[in-house]
């Protein structure tokens, strides 16, 4: 209780310090370190990130502090003024390493000598994968189907940018000069560059559309939550407590997939409705509604989840045993799975191709980490899948959201040298390149989007291809000016 | 706190909910939450009401605003009850007539007096929240714990007005801006029969003086020989204090943002102006609606809330503070004002969405209307047509003692 009766709370103004919660001040060879590559970063966003709004205010939450009352604070920003910290989610002095062989030690604070080429490359992974999505999404504003959307999506972006950081101080911290020159190289390569591609491969695809942007983040945003999750449980605490704050931040981008894709089927549903068109294959006469036919959203669907299923990796790997064993990366939820927490002796039912045929087999547990976390992604996905079909369902319309299964459309794992059916059926050559248009984006598909997508930028409109979101940012009104517009 | 203890002697409880058509399952909460009150099916996610203490570590993380969500229950839903749920079930209406017992006589009586001015049957906002009335009466009244007393006008004023902030503990009380509530002198009067009980107007936003707090603050004048006011007004920080309502549908707060307040007040009457004000800092920020304060009293030292007037925002509240006994300037009433702002007034008039809200002394009814009807005149407009059609929209609302 305060000691006078002010009229309104919180009249005065609050303090505006660069958040970071590390001491950086007192840290002086990693201050320094950090103000060097500054620079670099803010080249970087101003060539590689959002085309043409840099002078734009952006109505943008920023962490300004980890205490969970504090950290979302939304004001007007400019994006190259945005204040990117390092935060890290608060010590825990009790934690111990919870899984591999050197479970039940403390949790390091230092890096392990033995596990510092595995711990640094672990974080250039992850750190590379932030710069990339920004730079897949650069072109995007231009098309937005509204303020709100537009705000959204430079939300993720400052906040993919904001990871970068978090690694970068990882790297910098911990990994001397070999951190340094990691660092500079997740500036030095692009999204897409024939010579120096970003590292994994659903971060060198195009993200030409806002269909395909909302898919990106639910389903490869996704892969990158999990990491994070399974990143979070790592017995090298500084890395953990990055992570777990990167988290909270990772959810708002889940938040725009699920709901992009849920507001896209909502307004073709609703169209069709009002068209009386039942049936949700008669796609000529849906596109002449200007909404995206449900088939095509279901495409977009597959190539989206198939792309971001070759994040994990190979269903059976010896690095990510090396990773869980040695007590650097762990499973989602670790702490709340039931059993020891060293794996030597169990099993995981992977699913491989058998004679021709996709088969659950028994592997050992710890050389199927990566299919664990990839069955747990999948779940994961069902849940928004789920919650979209409610949508169609709604509106009576007789259509299912579906996954494909995780032989369908792969590049990277047991299902890479043959080609499947969105069912699981492993076909031949001529079958799949019949049927490839329908089951994956064609040219005329994304000639037909590419179309629809007309920039929407008055308050309070939206795109007629796109619902309006059910509440605002930040409790805001339907016509909030979530941007304001200077265009550069 | 426990929540299982939040039970008020109506039975009743608030109860944290997630909003499951907006919620995306991201699992923010349940890992913030530091008792572990959140949890989880392939479907929902849920918060357990015996485990919630309504620490709020959750609001703010959460990414979609699907877990700021409240009702005031009976029973609290099970997380059985919730993970079944597609979407939220609305806010349970509870009224002591829907008890089938009688509301206080006198408080009733004592809100038609107030509310007399309007000139007629006076409706709520079309946008205002769903009031709960007479949850406590005088035979089962909440006792509420007195947090703070302190002086709002300057000391050598013969003026004494004072903010008080009353807690209620682990008594569930839902009020919203525009609601008062009774205060029970302890006693009794001397043919000894009990005190009458006194209606207060909330001064702070529903969701507490300080946010989530479950307390509430009022503005109070002392009054020469009033049993209630000196009682009020000597209160100390512990005392117990007796509190019966809230009371009140009609004058409340429009939630629309769209909506423009034109709020007209003298001395105490400005107690649920302040509420709208907070209401709208907290809940609607940057809104096209407009909020705009007449206010006046004698002199700056003798107008409640003088100094922290002075920090709210142009654009949060539009403040004309008017004074009518500064030496060496000349006198001005809230009317005198209405009249010189009659162009800016008279457009708001011309629009569906300004709202009228004139609380304070009976004195200044009268003065307030002629100043409206006269700025009408001038202005192409009929006063004697607008008024009731602002009433009888919920748009013109009267609470004058």
């Amino acid at each position: 209780m305060s000691t006078t009766a002010s009229y309104v709370e919180g009249a005065v103004d609050y303090s505006t310090k660069i958040p970071n919660n590390i001491n950086l001040v007192d840290d002086r060879r990693v201050l320094k370190a950090l103000e060097q590559w500054h620079p670099g970063y803010i080249d970087w966003w101003m060539t590689m990130g959002p085309e043409g709004f840099q002078t734009s205010e952006v109505y943008l939450r920023t962490a300004v502090s980890i205490d969970p009352k504090g950290w979302a604070k939304f004001d007007y920003v400019k994006m190259p003024e945005y204040r990117w910290g390092i935060l890290l989610a608060p010590q825990d002095e009790q934690r111990l390493v919870n899984f591999g062989a050197s479970k039940g030690e403390k949790a390091w604070q230092e890096v392990p000598g033995e596990h510092r080429a595995a711990l640094r490359r672990l974080i250039v992974i992850q750190g590379d994968t932030e710069p990339a999505s920004v730079e897949q999404q650069r072109h995007l504003g231009k098309t937005a189907p509204s303020l709100y959307d537009m705000r959204n999506l430079f939300q993720v972006n400052v906040e993919e940018g904001r990871h970068l950081w978090a690694m970068v101080y990882l790297l910098h911290k911990y990994f001397g000069k070999d951190g340094r020159d990691e660092a500079e190289g997740l500036l030095e390569r692009r999204s897409g560059d024939v010579d120096k591609p970003r590292m994994l491969g659903a971060f060198n695809e195009a993200t030409p559309d806002w269909l395909s942007f909302f898919m990106f983040t639910y389903f490869t945003d996704r892969d990158g939550k999990m990491q994070l999750e399974s990143l979070a449980q790592s017995g090298f605490d500084p890395l953990s407590r990055t992570c777990r704050f990167m988290l909270t931040e990772e959810a708002h981008h889940m938040f725009v997939g699920e709901t992009g894709v849920g507001r896209t089927i909502e307004r073709t549903c609703e169209a069709m409705k009002a068209a009386g068109i039942e049936d949700p294959y008669d796609i000529t006469r849906i596109r002449a509604l200007g909404v995206i036919d449900l088939p095509t959203i279901q495409k977009k669907a597959n190539m989206h989840y198939s792309l971001s299923l070759d994040l994990f990796g190979s269903e059976i790997s010896t690095n990510a045993a090396n990773f869980y064993n040695g007590g650097l990366k762990g499973r989602f939820m670790e702490t709340k799975i039931e059993d020891d927490h060293i794996l030597t002796n169990a099993t995981y039912p992977v699913l491989k191709l058998v004679n021709g045929e996709a088969k659950l087999v028994e592997e050992p547990a710890l050389t199927a980490i990566n299919m664990r976390l990839r069955d747990d992604y999948s779940k994961d996905c069902q849940g928004g899948v789920n919650r979209w079909n409610k949508i169609i369902e709604k509106y009576g319309i007789k259509f299912q959201i579906t996954l494909p299964s995780v032989a369908f459309h792969r590049h990277i794992g047991e299902f890479k040298d043959v080609h499947a059916a969105p069912d699981g059926r492993v076909l031949g050559d001529a079958e799949w390149i019949k049927n490839r248009d329908k089951w994956l984006p064609s040219k005329e598909d994304g000639d037909f989007i590419t179309m629809l997508m007309q920039p929407c930028w008055e308050r309070g409109k939206y795109a007629p291809w796109i619902a309006p979101p059910k509440v605002g940012i930040d409790n805001k009104g339907g016509d909030f000016e979530y941007v304001k517009i200077h265009q550069a | 706190m426990a929540a299982a203890a939040l039970t008020g002697d109506q039975g009743l409880r608030k109860q944290h909910l997630i909003d499951p058509e907006i919620c995306i399952r991201c699992n923010t909460c349940e890992a913030t939450c530091p008792v572990g009150a959140v949890t989880h099916d392939d479907v929902n996610y849920v918060v357990d009401a015996e485990k919630c203490n309504f620490c709020m570590d959750c609001i703010s993380p959460c990414p979609t605003g699907s877990i700021d969500n409240w009702r005031i229950v009976r029973a609290a839903w099970s997380i059985e009850d919730q993970l079944g749920w597609n979407e939220l079930p609305p806010q349970e209406e509870f009224t002591a007539t829907a008890d089938g017992e009688a509301i206080d006589d006198d408080v009733e009586r004592l809100l038609a007096s107030a509310h007399a001015g309007a000139g007629g049957k006076a409706m709520a906002p079309a946008s205002a929240s769903k009031p709960a009335v007479n949850l406590f009466r005088r035979a089962n009244p909440v006792v509420a714990t007195v947090q703070g007393n302190f002086r709002i006008t300057a000391a050598e004023t013969e003026s004494d007005i004072r903010h008080i902030v009353l807690a209620f503990g682990d008594t569930v009380v839902p009020v919203l801006e525009g609601q008062s509530i009774g205060i029970v002198p302890p006693g009794k009067r001397e043919d000894g029969k009990p005190h009458d009980i006194r209606l207060y107007s909330i001064a702070s936003a529903r969701d507490g003086e300080k946010r989530n707090a479950n307390n509430v603050g009022l503005t109070i004048k002392r009054v020469s020989g009033g049993v209630a006011s000196n009682y009020m007004c000597d209160l100390k920080v512990g005392d117990k204090v007796e509190v019966t309502g809230p009371f009140g549908t009609t004058f409340l707060m429009p939630q629309d943002p769209k909506a423009n307040i034109i709020m007209i007040c003298t001395g105490t009457g400005s107690a649920p102006f302040r509420a709208f004000t907070e209401r709208r800092r907290r809940a609607m920020q940057n809104v096209p609606g407009r909020l705009v304060m007449f206010f006046g009293a004698r002199t700056p030292q003798e107008l409640p809330y003088f100094g922290p007037l002075q920090k709210v925002p142009h654009n949060l509240l539009e403040k004309h503070l008017v004074f009518s006994r500064v030496p060496g300037t000349e006198k001005e009433y809230v009317q005198d004002r209405i009249r010189t702002e009659g162009r800016e007034m008279a457009g708001m008039l011309g629009s569906d969405a300004t709202h009228i809200f004139i609380c304070g002394l009976k004195g200044m009814e009268a003065g307030v209307e002629e100043a409206l009807a006269d700025v009408c005149r001038k202005h192409g407009l009929d006063w004697s047509q607008l008024k009731p059609r602002m009433r009888a929209e919920g748009r013109y609302h009267v609470e004058t003692y």
